[in-house]
């Protein structure tokens, strides 16, 4: 098959323009791999065949618009982001029938710039998972290796995107479900600051942390992305009322001069050393591009993972509430059945182990006489967690450290201990807390897999966090390597 | 009996005359079909978000304005977590931790003249569910039409000592809302719903008795007539040496008592956390000021200016004031030219009894402050008699222009002399027998003679000016 999506998106609108492809061959293509990979990698939950031929019909009708990059592009949208008539399930049983009647603000966007959606890609239930192995409709691979975890949430988008099919996608990342499914599969992956994406239409997990980003092959690609995303939707009143940059004008600058903090936490005890070496060699390579690079402190960002869990949860069991049976999805309804009686059936059948663990201990953290103790408390270590880093970006405009503690496990491996699991996402969920935005490229490799380079930036500067970005992948040129299996 | 003393606390709910929800554009309207206002917001779709609405968290401050309170400068919404089938979302927003008022009060008038102060604890703004319906064909019916209304829910402090005061209470506390213009404040149409707390304990008890909770009452006859029964069964209870149930009762208006709903063993836990999709509301000085500057004037405020300005009695500037919608229509009469006595009298007099026959709010009749203040101008220029006002009143009641009415019934009042003068001495002439009597001395033949003009003008003359008319006459023969 030709192998459209290892090129960016420049590349494949100048062909469009061009008319040596059309925008049903590239939907064509990326339908064709991915269900090509489909046995392999399992990336998708959902393929609109049916509706993506026919969308990309009548965009070249239409004709190619010269001036919009995305105009006739194929992408790949995390299974929680909701589509209007296209199944939406969040890898859950309870919404494994769920069609959605209208569309996320995003799909908004991306619908009148002329993308076409080719499906829905797979994840952890409801988010809820950093392996994608918690989904309902079973565990996507690495694209590097089909034994290892593409990470997760946002497993599914970072596979396809890495395994070449297709040219981006969305994830969502609320502790880490972005970036470190980004770092298993060397890609770009960005989630920008809380509130520059509006999260009208994405199935709630955590709401306070909850974020909508791109992953690309590149970051220019993530930087063009994140520019149509972005902005203010007064139905999501914590999105926030700035305008949106223009995020590839200064990419280019470079990093010479940028002020680089190094926290020493993110190379303590627990990190891999493989990931410690390739992440310190990445940083020299800062310092060689000229940045000015010094160890920092976030004193409070090992109680981040503890606060993490318990105040996702605590909201994730909110929001969860509404899966009762009634109103959409799946229904355990019976003959003769009371109330209750349905809604625990529902919900039992409905809900994976996954799901039901983090319901039932964000129930017991909100319950009476526990909330001070546990909600308050995890309340109160947020706001230190954002006074660390208030304090290092009052000097440095970056940090800079690993993405994931380890390389991408083995798929099955941590199945029986949630705990370590959890462990996984403790450099990237301080971000989260924090509200801040936060990326992870391809910083090498250790045993033949990728290891994230994690830049966290100050609040809305995904402008620096891109600079920098773009001058460590053009010094790399990490991106011009693919997984060796390709589709 | 006096040895019991008995406390109250009042939890009344208001629903809030917004355009749209609380935390959706959906409309608000009562009596619509089911589900017809709503959207995904309301059912709860996953993936939706709410917005705050900016008029429902302003009429929470109007309220608290209205009641002395205080108002809360830094406002976030929580969550208030329950299942139930009206409730999609499973939770409802509410202000758990920052009610955008507190520490309010209400005066009352005592019926021995002193006046009483009721705290208010809080009032906090928070939207409505649903309404179930049960088919008793083994489903139910949801209409989501309700979900989602803005409420104020206002908390007194266990201030009120008997049924006789709530009541007075809820009067109050309806006409201090009334006059803020947030809210219809009707009972039967769920616009104010009451929650009752009442304990009762031996006079001189350190600590209050146990609360016996009574749910929805709606009506404020209703309200006193549970906390009437509920305080004699809990003394009686007492007497009897037996220990009050913390439970949930119900009124029931058949037997005029109160029936046990459940009895509770804990408290419910609602698992309250801050709302993570709303942000944080700063209430600014600013903000208070321009929202007070819009509140309409309040009904204590009207009974000084219609004393001082109008000249009216006390009692007649209180039923004035009963309801925003009297007052309002007693200003834009008056405003519209009518004299202020007479336009109260029309409204205490012949608009309460058209009210009264016909169970019709105002703003439901076909009455018009313009058409009340054209009748009145027709009865003080001398147009129309008092006694065509009555058939001109009962016009404009149907809709009808007064001067047109007047015009095409030929009601208009006979005062022309030129026209009088001629009438008088032809019937001078024809009753010779009352000119005999009155210039012998017999002031009641005047009377008769009127009689005659009026009789021969179908009673459109003007009776002062015949009765002058008829003594010059007189006097020339």
């Amino acid at each position: 098959m030709t192998d459209f999506f290892q090129e960016d998106l420049v590349s494949l609108h100048k062909k469009l323009v061009n008319k040596e492809i059309t925008a049903v061959d590239l939907a064509k293509a990326a339908l064709d791999k991915a269900e090509h990979a489909q046995k392999d990698v399992n990336a998708y939950i959902t393929l609109d065949r049916q509706g993506a031929l026919k969308r990309a019909a009548e965009i070249d009708a239409a004709g190619i618009d010269a001036d919009n990059i995305f105009s006739g592009i194929p992408l790949a949208v995390k299974d929680n982001i909701v589509t209007k008539g296209l199944r939406t399930t969040a890898a859950s049983h309870i919404l494994d029938n769920f069609v959605p009647i209208y569309d996320a603000a995003v799909m908004e966007k991306l619908n009148k710039l002329g993308l076409v959606v080719i499906g829905k890609t797979n994840m952890d239930e409801f988010a809820m998972g950093g392996s994608t192995e918690t989904s309902f409709f079973g565990k996507t691979a690495n694209a590097w290796d089909h034994t290892k975890v593409p990470g997760g949430s946002s497993g599914g988008s970072a596979a396809a995107v890495a395994s070449g099919l297709i040219p981006f996608a969305l994830g969502s990342d609320t502790g880490g479900s972005i970036r470190q499914p980004a770092a298993f599969n060397g890609i770009v992956g960005l989630k920008p600051t809380y509130g520059r994406v509006s999260r009208w239409g994405l199935i709630a997990f955590g709401s306070s942390l909850d974020q909508i980003g791109p992953l690309t092959r590149t970051v220019k690609d993530n930087a063009r992305v994140l520019s149509v995303i972005a902005g203010k939707d007064p139905r999501d009143t914590t999105s926030e009322d700035s305008p949106v940059p223009d995020f590839l004008a200064n990419i280019e600058g470079g990093v010479k001069g940028l002020r680089v903090g190094v926290p020493k936490e993110y190379f303590a005890k627990g990190i891999d050393d493989d990931v410690k070496a390739t992440i310190k060699k990445a940083i020299a390579k800062f310092e060689e591009l000229g940045a000015v690079v010094d160890e920092v402190s976030l004193p409070h960002s090992r109680y981040g993972i503890a606060a993490y869990y318990i105040l996702a949860s605590s909201e994730a069991s909110s929001n969860l509430q509404r899966f009762d049976g009634i109103r959409y999805g799946y229904s355990a309804r019976q003959e003769g059945q009371t109330l209750e009686d349905l809604y625990v059936k529902t919900r039992s059948e409905g809900f994976g182990p996954e799901v039901k663990r983090r319901i039932m201990l964000g129930t017991f953290a909100l319950s009476a006489g526990f909330y001070d103790a546990y909600f308050k408390k995890a309340a109160q270590v947020r706001t230190l967690i954002v006074s660390d880093f208030t304090k290092v970006f009052q000097d440095h405009d970056l940090i800079l450290g690993p993405t994931t503690t380890s390389t991408a496990f083995d798929l099955g491996s941590e199945d029986d201990d949630p705990v370590k699991m959890y462990m996984n996402d403790l450099l990237t969920i301080p971000v989260n807390l924090a509200g801040l935005p936060g990326m992870s490229i391809n910083a090498g490799f250790a045993n033949h897999l990728p290891v994230g380079l994690q830049i966290i930036g100050r609040p809305f500067d995904e402008s620096t966090i891109y600079r920098a970005a773009y001058a460590f992948e053009q010094a790399t040129k990490l991106y011009e390597q693919h997984p060796e299996v390709s589709f | 009996m006096s040895s019991f003393e008995t406390t109250i606390g009042l939890e009344v709910h208001i629903e809030l005359k917004t355009k749209s929800k609380a935390f959706s554009p959906s409309p608000v309207n009562f009596g619509d079909p089911a589900n017809e206002n709503t959207n995904v917001i309301d059912w709860g779709y996953p993936g939706v978000l709410p917005s705050a609405n900016k008029a429902a968290l302003e009429g929470g401050m109007m309220a608290a304005l209205a009641l002395n309170a205080q108002i809360s400068r830094d406002v976030h919404w929580d969550r208030k977590n329950y299942v139930y089938p009206d409730n999609p979302k499973s939770y409802q927003v509410t202000q758990q931790q920052t009610p955008i008022g507190h520490d309010g009060y209400v005066e009352i008038q005592m019926p021995d003249g002193q006046t009483k102060r009721i705290g208010i604890k809080e009032l906090h703004v928070e939207e409505d569910a649903g309404k179930n319906s049960h088919s008793g064909k083994g489903y139910s019916l949801v209409d989501l039409n309700r979900q989602g209304t803005p409420l104020v829910e206002i908390v007194s402090q266990p201030d009120i000592t008997s049924p006789e005061e709530a009541y007075l209470y809820l009067e109050k506390l309806r006409q201090l809302i009334q006059f803020t213009g947030i809210s219809d404040v009707k009972m039967q149409e769920g616009s104010m719903r009451v929650d009752i707390n009442i304990s009762v304990r031996p006079i001189g008890a350190a600590k209050f008795g146990t609360k016996v909770e009574i749910k929805n009452v709606n009506s404020f006859q209703y309200a006193r007539n549970t906390l009437i029964y509920e305080e004699e069964r809990q003394r009686e209870e007492l007497m009897a040496g037996h220990t009050i149930g913390q439970e949930t009762r119900r009124f029931d208006e058949p037997t005029k008592s109160t029936i046990l709903m459940r009895v509770k063993e804990g408290a419910d836990d609602y698992r309250y956390f801050p709302e993570p999709d709303l942000p944080p509301i700063h209430v600014s000085d600013a903000w208070i000021d321009e929202v007070r500057s819009r509140l309409p004037e309040a009904a204590a405020t009207r009974v000084h200016r219609y004393m001082t300005e109008f000249g009216l009695s006390d009692k007649d500037a209180a039923v004035l004031t009963q309801t925003l919608e009297m007052a309002n229509f007693f200003d834009q009469t008056v405003a519209n030219g009518a004299d202020p006595k007479r336009a109260a009298n029309y409204l205490i007099g012949d608009v309460n009894a058209y009210l009264n026959e016909t169970q019709l709010d105002l703003q439901n009749t076909k009455l018009t402050a313009v058409n009340l203040a054209e009748l009145i101008k027709l009865i003080d220029d001398g147009t129309i008699s008092t006694k065509q006002a009555k058939k001109v009143f009962t016009a404009i009641t149907e809709g009808k222009d007064p001067k047109a009415y007047v015009t095409e019934n030929g009601l208009v009042q006979l005062s022309d002399p030129s026209k009088l003068t001629p009438m008088i001495s032809q019937i001078l002439d024809n009753n010779q027998q009352s000119v005999d009597d009155f210039k012998g001395g017999k002031d009641r033949a005047i009377g008769y003679l009127t009689g005659q003009v009026m009789k021969s003008t179908h009673g459109n003359a003007n009776p002062k000016v015949v009765h002058e008319l008829l003594l010059a006459e007189l006097s020339k023969r």
